[in-house]
Protein backbone atom coordinates (compact mmCIF):
# COMPACT_ATOMS: atom_id res chain seq x y z
CA UNK A 1 0.00 0.00 0.00
CA UNK A 2 1.00 3.59 -0.92
CA UNK A 3 1.87 6.03 2.33
CA UNK A 4 3.19 8.95 -0.04
CA UNK A 5 1.86 10.88 1.75
CA UNK A 6 3.39 11.13 4.77
CA UNK A 7 6.45 9.85 3.71
CA UNK A 8 6.71 12.86 1.49
CA UNK A 9 6.20 15.07 4.80
CA UNK A 10 9.05 13.60 7.01
CA UNK A 11 12.45 15.69 6.99
CA UNK A 12 15.07 13.74 6.04
CA UNK A 13 18.76 13.43 7.25
CA UNK A 14 20.08 14.37 3.75
CA UNK A 15 21.62 10.92 3.89
CA UNK A 16 21.97 9.34 0.34
CA UNK A 17 20.71 6.00 0.80
CA UNK A 18 17.89 7.70 2.88
CA UNK A 19 17.24 9.61 -0.71
CA UNK A 20 17.95 6.47 -2.59
CA UNK A 21 15.05 4.87 -0.33
CA UNK A 22 12.92 7.51 -0.56
CA UNK A 23 13.07 7.84 -4.72
CA UNK A 24 12.15 4.01 -4.97
CA UNK A 25 9.40 3.95 -2.48
CA UNK A 26 7.94 7.01 -4.34
CA UNK A 27 8.38 5.19 -7.92
CA UNK A 28 8.28 1.52 -7.72
CA UNK A 29 4.74 0.92 -8.51
CA UNK A 30 5.19 3.16 -11.43
CA UNK A 31 8.29 1.82 -12.85
CA UNK A 32 6.67 -1.84 -12.16
CA UNK A 33 4.10 -1.28 -14.21
CA UNK A 34 6.60 0.08 -16.91
CA UNK A 35 8.50 -2.54 -17.34
CA UNK A 36 7.56 -4.30 -20.42
CA UNK A 37 8.00 -1.28 -22.15
CA UNK A 38 11.44 -0.35 -20.55
CA UNK A 39 12.58 -3.85 -21.53
CA UNK A 40 10.81 -3.74 -25.24
CA UNK A 41 12.24 0.45 -25.42
CA UNK A 42 16.03 -0.86 -24.51
CA UNK A 43 15.90 -4.46 -26.38
CA UNK A 44 14.03 -3.07 -29.54
CA UNK A 45 14.63 0.37 -30.29
CA UNK A 46 17.71 2.12 -28.20
CA UNK A 47 19.61 -0.82 -28.46
CA UNK A 48 18.85 -1.13 -31.79
CA UNK A 49 19.35 2.11 -32.95
CA UNK A 50 22.62 2.31 -31.61
CA UNK A 51 23.87 -1.01 -33.53
CA UNK A 52 22.51 -0.22 -36.33
CA UNK A 53 24.25 3.53 -36.41
CA UNK A 54 27.38 1.53 -35.75
CA UNK A 55 26.54 -0.55 -38.84
CA UNK A 56 26.06 2.13 -41.19
CA UNK A 57 30.01 2.82 -40.61
CA UNK A 58 30.79 -0.81 -41.75
CA UNK A 59 30.43 -3.49 -44.34
CA UNK A 60 28.75 -6.19 -42.80
CA UNK A 61 27.71 -9.04 -45.11
CA UNK A 62 26.10 -11.30 -41.66
CA UNK A 63 28.57 -13.67 -42.35
CA UNK A 64 31.86 -12.04 -41.50
CA UNK A 65 32.10 -9.55 -38.70
CA UNK A 66 31.17 -5.68 -39.40
CA UNK A 67 34.58 -4.12 -40.47
CA UNK A 68 34.49 -0.23 -39.83
CA UNK A 69 35.03 1.51 -43.26
CA UNK A 70 33.79 4.95 -41.72
CA UNK A 71 31.45 6.89 -43.64
CA UNK A 72 32.10 5.12 -46.86
CA UNK A 73 28.41 3.60 -47.01
CA UNK A 74 26.90 7.64 -47.11
CA UNK A 75 29.54 8.55 -49.70
CA UNK A 76 28.67 5.01 -52.04
CA UNK A 77 25.07 6.12 -52.07
CA UNK A 78 25.11 9.73 -53.18
CA UNK A 79 27.79 9.19 -55.74
CA UNK A 80 28.02 5.87 -57.06
CA UNK A 81 24.51 4.26 -56.28
CA UNK A 82 22.38 5.15 -59.14
CA UNK A 83 19.65 3.19 -58.15
CA UNK A 84 19.63 4.89 -54.66
CA UNK A 85 18.98 8.12 -56.62
CA UNK A 86 16.30 6.29 -58.24
CA UNK A 87 14.84 4.97 -55.06
CA UNK A 88 15.11 8.29 -53.42
CA UNK A 89 13.17 10.17 -56.36
CA UNK A 90 10.82 7.55 -56.48
CA UNK A 91 10.03 7.93 -52.92
CA UNK A 92 9.80 11.66 -52.64
CA UNK A 93 8.37 11.97 -55.90
CA UNK A 94 5.47 9.65 -54.50
CA UNK A 95 5.36 11.61 -50.95
CA UNK A 96 4.66 15.17 -52.93
CA UNK A 97 2.43 13.74 -54.71
CA UNK A 98 0.01 11.46 -53.20
CA UNK A 99 -0.13 13.15 -49.40
CA UNK A 100 -1.09 16.59 -51.15
CA UNK A 101 -3.68 14.81 -53.43
CA UNK A 102 -4.64 12.40 -50.61
CA UNK A 103 -5.64 15.04 -47.90
CA UNK A 104 -7.33 17.34 -50.63
CA UNK A 105 -9.65 14.87 -51.68
CA UNK A 106 -10.33 13.71 -48.03
CA UNK A 107 -10.91 17.38 -46.72
CA UNK A 108 -13.53 17.67 -50.02
CA UNK A 109 -15.36 14.61 -49.36
CA UNK A 110 -15.24 15.71 -45.56
CA UNK A 111 -16.83 18.98 -46.19
CA UNK A 112 -19.35 17.75 -48.44
CA UNK A 113 -20.21 15.43 -45.83
CA UNK A 114 -20.76 17.88 -42.83
CA UNK A 115 -24.00 19.51 -44.17
CA UNK A 116 -26.27 17.88 -41.77
CA UNK A 117 -27.15 14.81 -43.94
CA UNK A 118 -28.61 11.58 -42.73
CA UNK A 119 -26.78 8.57 -42.89
CA UNK A 120 -23.58 10.12 -42.27
CA UNK A 121 -22.02 6.71 -40.35
CA UNK A 122 -23.33 5.06 -43.69
CA UNK A 123 -21.36 7.11 -45.61
CA UNK A 124 -18.04 7.20 -42.99
CA UNK A 125 -18.14 3.06 -43.44
CA UNK A 126 -18.33 3.62 -47.09
CA UNK A 127 -15.66 5.98 -47.77
CA UNK A 128 -13.51 3.71 -45.01
CA UNK A 129 -13.39 0.46 -46.19
CA UNK A 130 -10.92 1.05 -48.67
CA UNK A 131 -8.41 2.21 -45.84
CA UNK A 132 -9.10 -0.50 -43.34
CA UNK A 133 -8.42 -3.19 -46.11
CA UNK A 134 -5.90 -0.92 -48.24
CA UNK A 135 -2.85 -2.12 -46.27
CA UNK A 136 -3.06 -6.14 -47.62
CA UNK A 137 -1.72 -7.92 -50.53
CA UNK A 138 -4.87 -8.65 -51.77
CA UNK A 139 -6.01 -5.48 -52.12
CA UNK A 140 -2.81 -4.54 -53.83
CA UNK A 141 -3.14 -7.91 -56.59
CA UNK A 142 -6.40 -6.29 -57.13
CA UNK A 143 -4.84 -3.42 -58.39
CA UNK A 144 -2.27 -4.72 -60.30
CA UNK A 145 -4.62 -6.61 -62.61
CA UNK A 146 -7.47 -3.82 -62.22
CA UNK A 147 -4.89 -1.34 -63.81
CA UNK A 148 -3.29 -4.13 -66.04
CA UNK A 149 -2.89 -4.41 -69.15
CA UNK A 150 -5.75 -6.02 -70.05
CA UNK A 151 -7.28 -4.78 -66.75
CA UNK A 152 -10.84 -3.40 -66.25
CA UNK A 153 -9.76 0.08 -66.35
CA UNK A 154 -8.29 -0.14 -69.93
CA UNK A 155 -11.36 -2.34 -71.07
CA UNK A 156 -13.59 0.34 -69.79
CA UNK A 157 -11.53 3.06 -71.31
CA UNK A 158 -11.73 1.38 -74.94
CA UNK A 159 -15.30 0.44 -74.14
CA UNK A 160 -16.48 3.76 -73.51
CA UNK A 161 -14.48 5.83 -74.99
CA UNK A 162 -12.25 3.98 -77.51
CA UNK A 163 -9.23 4.82 -76.18
CA UNK A 164 -5.75 2.61 -75.88
CA UNK A 165 -4.36 2.99 -72.72
CA UNK A 166 -1.23 1.99 -71.74
CA UNK A 167 -0.65 -1.00 -69.36
CA UNK A 168 -0.10 1.30 -66.30
CA UNK A 169 1.83 -1.10 -63.86
CA UNK A 170 4.32 -1.97 -67.02
CA UNK A 171 4.81 1.42 -68.11
CA UNK A 172 7.65 3.04 -66.28
CA UNK A 173 5.82 6.53 -66.65
CA UNK A 174 3.01 5.26 -65.26
CA UNK A 175 3.86 2.45 -62.95
CA UNK A 176 4.21 4.81 -59.68
CA UNK A 177 0.82 6.66 -60.35
CA UNK A 178 -0.40 3.48 -60.26
CA UNK A 179 0.70 3.28 -56.55
CA UNK A 180 0.02 6.53 -56.03
CA UNK A 181 -3.50 6.42 -57.07
CA UNK A 182 -4.06 3.10 -54.16
CA UNK A 183 -2.50 5.79 -51.79
CA UNK A 184 -4.98 8.22 -52.75
CA UNK A 185 -8.20 5.49 -52.82
CA UNK A 186 -7.39 5.45 -48.96
CA UNK A 187 -7.83 8.91 -47.75
CA UNK A 188 -10.72 7.52 -45.21
CA UNK A 189 -9.15 7.73 -42.01
CA UNK A 190 -7.57 11.36 -42.78
CA UNK A 191 -11.19 11.82 -44.09
CA UNK A 192 -12.66 10.58 -41.04
CA UNK A 193 -10.21 13.04 -38.50
CA UNK A 194 -11.06 15.54 -40.63
CA UNK A 195 -14.91 15.52 -39.95
CA UNK A 196 -14.28 15.14 -36.53
CA UNK A 197 -12.61 18.12 -37.12
CA UNK A 198 -14.55 20.07 -39.30
CA UNK A 199 -17.88 19.06 -36.26
CA UNK A 200 -15.44 21.59 -33.52
CA UNK A 201 -16.32 24.21 -35.57
CA UNK A 202 -18.75 26.67 -34.06
CA UNK A 203 -21.64 27.29 -36.56
CA UNK A 204 -22.22 30.84 -34.96
CA UNK A 205 -18.99 31.94 -37.44
CA UNK A 206 -20.51 30.55 -40.61
CA UNK A 207 -24.10 32.30 -39.59
CA UNK A 208 -22.21 35.34 -38.66
CA UNK A 209 -20.32 35.27 -41.61
CA UNK A 210 -23.26 34.86 -43.57
CA UNK A 211 -24.68 37.81 -42.40
CA UNK A 212 -21.90 39.88 -43.20
CA UNK A 213 -22.79 38.45 -46.84
CA UNK A 214 -19.97 35.97 -47.23
CA UNK A 215 -20.58 33.00 -49.38
CA UNK A 216 -19.67 29.39 -48.95
CA UNK A 217 -16.95 29.20 -50.80
CA UNK A 218 -15.30 32.57 -49.30
CA UNK A 219 -16.54 31.06 -45.58
CA UNK A 220 -14.35 27.99 -46.54
CA UNK A 221 -11.10 29.81 -46.77
CA UNK A 222 -11.72 31.90 -44.61
CA UNK A 223 -13.04 30.33 -41.77
CA UNK A 224 -13.27 26.38 -42.13
CA UNK A 225 -9.49 26.17 -43.85
CA UNK A 226 -7.99 28.40 -40.77
CA UNK A 227 -10.07 26.90 -37.96
CA UNK A 228 -9.33 23.08 -39.49
CA UNK A 229 -5.86 24.53 -39.75
CA UNK A 230 -4.26 22.31 -37.18
CA UNK A 231 -6.15 19.01 -37.98
CA UNK A 232 -4.56 19.58 -41.41
CA UNK A 233 -1.51 20.00 -39.39
CA UNK A 234 -1.77 16.53 -37.71
CA UNK A 235 -2.78 14.30 -40.66
CA UNK A 236 0.04 15.87 -43.12
CA UNK A 237 2.54 15.14 -40.67
CA UNK A 238 1.11 11.42 -39.93
CA UNK A 239 0.76 10.82 -43.65
CA UNK A 240 4.37 12.40 -44.50
CA UNK A 241 5.53 9.76 -42.09
CA UNK A 242 3.68 7.14 -43.27
CA UNK A 243 4.36 8.03 -46.87
CA UNK A 244 7.60 7.76 -46.76
CA UNK A 245 7.92 4.08 -45.44
CA UNK A 246 5.32 2.45 -47.95
CA UNK A 247 6.24 -0.64 -48.87
CA UNK A 248 3.78 -3.75 -49.46
CA UNK A 249 1.77 -2.18 -52.67
CA UNK A 250 5.28 -1.29 -54.44
CA UNK A 251 6.67 -4.86 -53.43
CA UNK A 252 3.62 -6.93 -54.54
CA UNK A 253 2.48 -4.49 -57.54
CA UNK A 254 6.31 -4.03 -59.02
CA UNK A 255 6.50 -8.06 -58.77
CA UNK A 256 9.43 -7.25 -55.71
CA UNK A 257 11.81 -5.67 -58.01
CA UNK A 258 10.50 -2.12 -57.73
CA UNK A 259 10.31 -2.41 -61.58
CA UNK A 260 9.71 -1.68 -64.59
CA UNK A 261 12.83 0.20 -64.78
CA UNK A 262 13.24 0.77 -61.09
CA UNK A 263 10.28 3.53 -61.69
CA UNK A 264 8.59 2.58 -58.14
CA UNK A 265 11.68 1.50 -56.24
CA UNK A 266 10.48 2.56 -53.37
CA UNK A 267 13.28 3.44 -50.93
CA UNK A 268 11.93 0.89 -48.11
CA UNK A 269 11.78 -1.48 -51.26
CA UNK A 270 15.27 -1.10 -52.38
CA UNK A 271 16.69 -1.15 -48.52
CA UNK A 272 14.98 -4.60 -48.32
CA UNK A 273 16.53 -5.66 -51.54
CA UNK A 274 20.17 -5.02 -50.01
CA UNK A 275 19.68 -5.84 -46.38
CA UNK A 276 18.17 -9.40 -47.31
CA UNK A 277 18.55 -9.41 -50.38
CA UNK A 278 22.22 -8.98 -51.00
CA UNK A 279 22.90 -8.94 -47.44
CA UNK A 280 24.78 -5.52 -47.48
CA UNK A 281 23.39 -4.91 -44.07
CA UNK A 282 26.32 -1.76 -43.58
CA UNK A 283 24.75 -0.34 -46.41
CA UNK A 284 21.03 -0.74 -45.47
CA UNK A 285 21.71 0.61 -42.00
CA UNK A 286 23.06 3.52 -43.60
CA UNK A 287 20.03 3.95 -45.94
CA UNK A 288 18.17 3.69 -42.80
CA UNK A 289 19.81 6.53 -41.16
CA UNK A 290 19.41 8.83 -44.11
CA UNK A 291 15.61 7.94 -44.20
CA UNK A 292 15.59 8.93 -40.84
CA UNK A 293 17.20 12.54 -41.58
CA UNK A 294 14.49 12.94 -44.86
CA UNK A 295 11.87 12.05 -42.57
CA UNK A 296 13.04 14.54 -39.60
CA UNK A 297 13.85 17.30 -42.17
CA UNK A 298 10.14 16.93 -43.54
CA UNK A 299 8.38 17.09 -40.41
CA UNK A 300 10.76 19.77 -39.10
CA UNK A 301 9.50 21.87 -42.28
CA UNK A 302 6.03 21.24 -41.33
CA UNK A 303 6.99 22.11 -37.91
CA UNK A 304 8.86 25.44 -38.21
CA UNK A 305 6.63 26.58 -40.96
CA UNK A 306 3.25 25.83 -39.08
CA UNK A 307 3.27 29.17 -37.24
CA UNK A 308 2.19 30.83 -40.82
CA UNK A 309 -0.34 28.88 -41.50
CA UNK A 310 -1.49 26.94 -38.12
CA UNK A 311 -3.83 28.63 -36.32
CA UNK A 312 -4.81 27.69 -32.64
CA UNK A 313 -8.22 28.62 -31.40
CA UNK A 314 -6.68 30.22 -28.34
CA UNK A 315 -4.19 32.47 -30.60
CA UNK A 316 -1.32 30.29 -30.70
CA UNK A 317 0.24 28.53 -27.00
CA UNK B 1 -40.82 13.93 -44.05
CA UNK B 2 -39.66 16.20 -46.85
CA UNK B 3 -36.42 15.95 -48.59
CA UNK B 4 -35.20 19.29 -50.17
CA UNK B 5 -33.80 18.60 -53.87
CA UNK B 6 -30.83 20.25 -52.80
CA UNK B 7 -29.88 17.64 -50.24
CA UNK B 8 -31.20 14.76 -52.80
CA UNK B 9 -28.64 15.91 -55.03
CA UNK B 10 -26.00 15.62 -52.24
CA UNK B 11 -27.08 12.36 -51.35
CA UNK B 12 -26.89 11.02 -54.74
CA UNK B 13 -23.48 12.60 -55.03
CA UNK B 14 -22.05 10.95 -52.32
CA UNK B 15 -23.16 7.55 -52.52
CA UNK B 16 -22.25 7.77 -56.21
CA UNK B 17 -18.72 8.65 -55.37
CA UNK B 18 -18.53 5.91 -52.70
CA UNK B 19 -19.61 2.84 -54.71
CA UNK B 20 -17.12 4.39 -57.08
CA UNK B 21 -14.80 3.86 -54.17
CA UNK B 22 -16.04 0.36 -53.58
CA UNK B 23 -15.75 -0.77 -57.10
CA UNK B 24 -12.23 -2.37 -57.15
CA UNK B 25 -13.09 -4.19 -53.72
CA UNK B 26 -16.75 -5.09 -55.59
CA UNK B 27 -15.11 -6.26 -58.88
CA UNK B 28 -12.46 -8.55 -56.60
CA UNK B 29 -15.32 -9.89 -54.81
CA UNK B 30 -17.64 -10.38 -58.19
CA UNK B 31 -14.50 -12.17 -59.92
CA UNK B 32 -13.39 -14.81 -57.83
CA UNK B 33 -16.92 -16.27 -58.35
CA UNK B 34 -16.70 -16.21 -62.26
CA UNK B 35 -15.09 -19.10 -63.93
CA UNK B 36 -11.28 -18.54 -65.17
CA UNK B 37 -12.02 -17.86 -69.06
CA UNK B 38 -14.67 -15.24 -67.77
CA UNK B 39 -12.31 -12.94 -65.49
CA UNK B 40 -10.82 -10.57 -67.75
CA UNK B 41 -13.34 -10.89 -71.02
CA UNK B 42 -16.69 -10.14 -68.20
CA UNK B 43 -16.38 -7.09 -66.60
CA UNK B 44 -19.36 -6.46 -65.28
CA UNK B 45 -19.79 -6.84 -61.62
CA UNK B 46 -22.44 -9.22 -61.92
CA UNK B 47 -21.36 -12.94 -63.17
CA UNK B 48 -22.58 -13.89 -66.07
CA UNK B 49 -21.88 -17.55 -64.48
CA UNK B 50 -21.01 -18.06 -61.30
CA UNK B 51 -18.47 -21.09 -60.30
CA UNK B 52 -17.14 -22.30 -56.93
CA UNK B 53 -14.00 -23.86 -58.54
CA UNK B 54 -11.99 -20.84 -57.92
CA UNK B 55 -12.11 -21.26 -54.35
CA UNK B 56 -11.97 -24.73 -54.16
CA UNK B 57 -8.51 -24.73 -56.03
CA UNK B 58 -7.46 -21.95 -54.03
CA UNK B 59 -8.07 -23.30 -50.79
CA UNK B 60 -6.57 -27.11 -51.35
CA UNK B 61 -3.47 -24.73 -51.05
CA UNK B 62 0.45 -24.15 -52.95
CA UNK B 63 3.42 -26.01 -52.47
CA UNK B 64 2.30 -28.61 -50.34
CA UNK B 65 0.47 -26.21 -47.82
CA UNK B 66 -3.25 -25.94 -47.45
CA UNK B 67 -4.67 -22.49 -47.48
CA UNK B 68 -6.25 -23.18 -44.28
CA UNK B 69 -3.12 -23.47 -42.46
CA UNK B 70 -2.50 -19.81 -43.71
CA UNK B 71 -5.07 -18.90 -41.94
CA UNK B 72 -4.76 -20.72 -39.04
CA UNK B 73 -0.92 -18.89 -38.93
CA UNK B 74 -2.53 -15.55 -39.30
CA UNK B 75 -4.52 -16.14 -36.83
CA UNK B 76 -2.17 -17.47 -34.04
CA UNK B 77 -0.14 -14.53 -34.42
CA UNK B 78 -2.70 -11.86 -34.82
CA UNK B 79 -4.64 -13.08 -31.50
CA UNK B 80 -0.96 -13.22 -29.88
CA UNK B 81 0.02 -10.00 -31.13
CA UNK B 82 -3.46 -8.34 -29.59
CA UNK B 83 -3.46 -9.74 -26.34
CA UNK B 84 0.33 -8.56 -26.12
CA UNK B 85 -0.55 -5.00 -26.98
CA UNK B 86 -4.13 -4.49 -24.62
CA UNK B 87 -1.88 -6.23 -21.97
CA UNK B 88 1.55 -4.36 -21.85
CA UNK B 89 0.13 -1.08 -23.38
CA UNK B 90 -2.29 -0.49 -20.69
CA UNK B 91 0.61 -1.30 -18.19
CA UNK B 92 2.13 1.53 -19.31
CA UNK B 93 -0.96 3.44 -20.12
CA UNK B 94 -1.88 3.41 -16.42
CA UNK B 95 1.99 4.95 -15.08
CA UNK B 96 1.56 7.88 -17.22
CA UNK B 97 -1.97 8.35 -17.50
CA UNK B 98 -2.36 7.74 -13.67
CA UNK B 99 0.66 7.86 -11.57
CA UNK B 100 3.08 10.26 -10.40
CA UNK B 101 7.10 9.32 -10.36
CA UNK B 102 10.17 11.04 -11.26
CA UNK B 103 11.31 11.34 -15.06
CA UNK B 104 7.36 10.92 -16.20
CA UNK B 105 7.98 13.80 -18.42
CA UNK B 106 11.14 12.58 -20.17
CA UNK B 107 9.77 9.18 -20.31
CA UNK B 108 6.55 10.44 -22.16
CA UNK B 109 8.51 12.26 -24.29
CA UNK B 110 10.83 9.32 -25.30
CA UNK B 111 7.65 7.13 -25.80
CA UNK B 112 5.84 10.29 -28.42
CA UNK B 113 9.20 10.14 -30.38
CA UNK B 114 8.88 6.60 -30.47
CA UNK B 115 5.80 6.79 -32.13
CA UNK B 116 7.44 8.79 -35.05
CA UNK B 117 10.75 6.63 -35.52
CA UNK B 118 10.45 4.93 -38.63
CA UNK B 119 11.19 1.52 -38.01
CA UNK B 120 13.33 1.10 -40.86
CA UNK B 121 15.58 2.15 -38.62
CA UNK B 122 16.02 -0.68 -36.02
CA UNK B 123 14.83 -3.40 -38.28
CA UNK B 124 18.72 -4.57 -39.11
CA UNK B 125 19.80 -4.79 -35.94
CA UNK B 126 16.38 -6.78 -34.85
CA UNK B 127 16.95 -8.95 -37.83
CA UNK B 128 20.62 -9.86 -36.84
CA UNK B 129 19.07 -10.33 -32.90
CA UNK B 130 16.32 -12.76 -34.16
CA UNK B 131 18.84 -14.55 -35.72
CA UNK B 132 21.36 -14.64 -33.15
CA UNK B 133 18.39 -16.46 -30.86
CA UNK B 134 18.05 -18.96 -33.36
CA UNK B 135 14.50 -17.55 -33.77
CA UNK B 136 14.19 -16.79 -37.57
CA UNK B 137 11.52 -18.88 -38.53
CA UNK B 138 9.71 -18.90 -35.85
CA UNK B 139 6.57 -16.56 -34.34
CA UNK B 140 8.72 -14.98 -31.84
CA UNK B 141 10.12 -12.11 -34.01
CA UNK B 142 6.61 -11.29 -34.93
CA UNK B 143 4.64 -11.69 -31.70
CA UNK B 144 7.42 -10.94 -28.90
CA UNK B 145 7.81 -7.48 -29.44
CA UNK B 146 3.83 -6.80 -28.83
CA UNK B 147 4.55 -8.44 -25.54
CA UNK B 148 6.86 -5.33 -24.48
CA UNK B 149 4.72 -3.25 -26.12
CA UNK B 150 6.73 -1.38 -28.73
CA UNK B 151 3.57 -0.09 -30.56
CA UNK B 152 4.07 2.51 -28.66
CA UNK B 153 0.93 4.07 -30.20
CA UNK B 154 -1.77 2.35 -28.18
CA UNK B 155 0.01 3.71 -25.02
CA UNK B 156 -0.65 7.27 -25.78
CA UNK B 157 -3.91 5.97 -27.08
CA UNK B 158 -4.98 4.33 -23.90
CA UNK B 159 -3.23 7.43 -22.16
CA UNK B 160 -5.55 9.61 -23.58
CA UNK B 161 -8.72 7.57 -22.83
CA UNK B 162 -7.25 6.88 -18.86
CA UNK B 163 -6.89 10.81 -18.96
CA UNK B 164 -10.34 11.34 -19.03
CA UNK B 165 -11.64 8.71 -16.75
CA UNK B 166 -13.06 10.66 -12.61
CA UNK B 167 -10.36 10.46 -10.76
CA UNK B 168 -12.27 10.40 -7.89
CA UNK B 169 -12.87 6.85 -8.27
CA UNK B 170 -9.04 5.77 -7.58
CA UNK B 171 -9.66 7.13 -4.57
CA UNK B 172 -12.24 5.58 -3.36
CA UNK B 173 -11.29 2.58 -4.14
CA UNK B 174 -8.02 3.73 -2.29
CA UNK B 175 -9.68 4.50 0.68
CA UNK B 176 -11.24 1.19 0.20
CA UNK B 177 -7.89 -0.50 0.84
CA UNK B 178 -7.09 -1.19 -3.05
CA UNK B 179 -3.43 -0.92 -4.33
CA UNK B 180 -2.71 0.45 -7.51
CA UNK B 181 -2.20 -3.17 -9.03
CA UNK B 182 -5.99 -3.74 -8.06
CA UNK B 183 -6.87 -0.32 -8.94
CA UNK B 184 -5.44 -1.06 -12.72
CA UNK B 185 -7.30 -4.13 -13.06
CA UNK B 186 -10.38 -3.68 -11.28
CA UNK B 187 -11.30 -0.09 -12.19
CA UNK B 188 -8.99 1.41 -14.97
CA UNK B 189 -9.34 -1.28 -17.16
CA UNK B 190 -12.91 -2.25 -17.18
CA UNK B 191 -13.70 1.17 -18.15
CA UNK B 192 -11.00 1.37 -20.53
CA UNK B 193 -12.68 -0.49 -22.56
CA UNK B 194 -13.54 1.47 -25.33
CA UNK B 195 -9.44 2.25 -25.82
CA UNK B 196 -8.87 -1.26 -24.84
CA UNK B 197 -11.13 -2.51 -27.96
CA UNK B 198 -9.70 -0.02 -30.07
CA UNK B 199 -6.32 -1.35 -29.54
CA UNK B 200 -7.22 -5.11 -30.31
CA UNK B 201 -9.14 -4.33 -33.62
CA UNK B 202 -6.22 -2.26 -34.93
CA UNK B 203 -4.11 -4.70 -33.84
CA UNK B 204 -5.72 -7.68 -35.14
CA UNK B 205 -6.45 -5.93 -38.57
CA UNK B 206 -2.74 -4.53 -38.80
CA UNK B 207 -0.70 -7.67 -37.84
CA UNK B 208 -3.07 -9.87 -40.27
CA UNK B 209 -1.93 -7.51 -43.03
CA UNK B 210 1.65 -7.75 -41.78
CA UNK B 211 3.21 -8.60 -44.88
CA UNK B 212 6.97 -6.73 -44.52
CA UNK B 213 7.42 -9.23 -40.90
CA UNK B 214 6.56 -12.18 -42.41
CA UNK B 215 8.33 -11.96 -45.47
CA UNK B 216 11.54 -11.06 -43.24
CA UNK B 217 11.38 -14.01 -40.03
CA UNK B 218 9.16 -16.58 -41.90
CA UNK B 219 10.96 -19.15 -44.58
CA UNK B 220 9.29 -22.35 -44.47
CA UNK B 221 5.46 -22.09 -46.59
CA UNK B 222 4.24 -24.46 -43.23
CA UNK B 223 4.78 -21.52 -41.03
CA UNK B 224 3.53 -18.78 -44.03
CA UNK B 225 0.95 -16.24 -42.99
CA UNK B 226 -2.30 -15.26 -45.25
CA UNK B 227 -0.06 -12.50 -46.97
CA UNK B 228 2.75 -14.41 -47.99
CA UNK B 229 0.35 -17.26 -48.92
CA UNK B 230 -0.95 -15.09 -51.27
CA UNK B 231 1.96 -14.23 -52.71
CA UNK B 232 3.17 -17.88 -52.88
CA UNK B 233 0.45 -18.28 -55.36
CA UNK B 234 1.36 -15.17 -56.86
CA UNK B 235 4.69 -15.87 -57.80
CA UNK B 236 4.21 -19.49 -58.91
CA UNK B 237 0.61 -19.69 -61.15
CA UNK B 238 2.15 -16.73 -63.33
CA UNK B 239 -1.18 -15.55 -65.15
CA UNK B 240 -2.68 -18.87 -65.43
CA UNK B 241 -4.32 -19.30 -61.79
CA UNK B 242 -5.57 -15.82 -61.35
CA UNK B 243 -9.55 -17.17 -60.09
CA UNK B 244 -7.94 -18.58 -57.04
CA UNK B 245 -5.53 -16.11 -56.31
CA UNK B 246 -8.50 -13.84 -56.52
CA UNK B 247 -10.93 -16.06 -54.66
CA UNK B 248 -8.04 -16.67 -51.61
CA UNK B 249 -7.40 -12.27 -51.62
CA UNK B 250 -11.31 -12.15 -51.41
CA UNK B 251 -11.49 -14.49 -48.43
CA UNK B 252 -8.65 -13.19 -46.83
CA UNK B 253 -10.53 -9.85 -46.36
CA UNK B 254 -13.41 -11.35 -44.56
CA UNK B 255 -12.05 -11.29 -40.63
CA UNK B 256 -11.17 -7.19 -41.50
CA UNK B 257 -14.65 -6.76 -42.46
CA UNK B 258 -16.36 -9.04 -39.92
CA UNK B 259 -14.53 -7.29 -37.71
CA UNK B 260 -14.98 -4.12 -39.29
CA UNK B 261 -19.10 -4.38 -39.49
CA UNK B 262 -19.67 -5.57 -36.23
CA UNK B 263 -16.96 -2.45 -34.61
CA UNK B 264 -17.63 0.20 -36.44
CA UNK B 265 -18.32 2.71 -33.66
CA UNK B 266 -15.19 2.09 -32.11
CA UNK B 267 -13.36 2.24 -35.46
CA UNK B 268 -14.85 6.16 -36.01
CA UNK B 269 -14.48 7.10 -32.70
CA UNK B 270 -10.75 5.65 -32.18
CA UNK B 271 -9.39 7.54 -35.49
CA UNK B 272 -11.12 10.45 -34.70
CA UNK B 273 -10.14 11.09 -30.78
CA UNK B 274 -6.30 9.45 -31.52
CA UNK B 275 -5.99 9.75 -35.28
CA UNK B 276 -5.12 6.39 -35.96
CA UNK B 277 -3.64 6.41 -39.68
CA UNK B 278 -5.55 3.27 -40.85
Amino acid sequence: MERNGTAVLVRDSGSFSHTLKKLWRRNRVAYLFLLPWFAGLLVFTIGPMMTSFYYSLTRFDLMTPPRYIGLQNYLTMFTADPRYIASLKVTITYVLVSVPLKLTIALLIAALMNRGLRGLAFYRTLYYLPTLLGGSVAIAVMWRKIFGNSGVLNQFLADAFGIQAPNWVADPSYALYSIVALSVWQFGSSMIIFLAGLKQIPQDYYEASQVDGARKLRQFFSITLPLLSPVIFFNLVIQLIGSFQSFTQAFIISGGQGGPMDSTLFYTLYLYMKGFGFYEMGYASAMAWVLLVIIGVFTAIIFGTSKYWVHYGDGGK
Amino acid sequence: MQISPRKLSMHLVILALGLFMLYPILWLISSSFKPSGMIFTDTSLWPKAVTLSNYVQGWAGIAGTRFSSFFVNSFIIALACVAGNVLTCSLAAYAFGRLDFSLKKIWFAVMMVTIMLPHHVTIIPQYILFKHLNWINTYYPLTIPKWLSTDAFFIFLMVQFIRGLPRELDESATIDGCGQIQIYWRIVLPLAMPALITTAIFTFIWTWDDFFGALLYLNSANLYTVPLGLRLFMDSTGDSAWGPLLAMSALSLVPSMIIFFSCQKYFVEGISTSGIKG
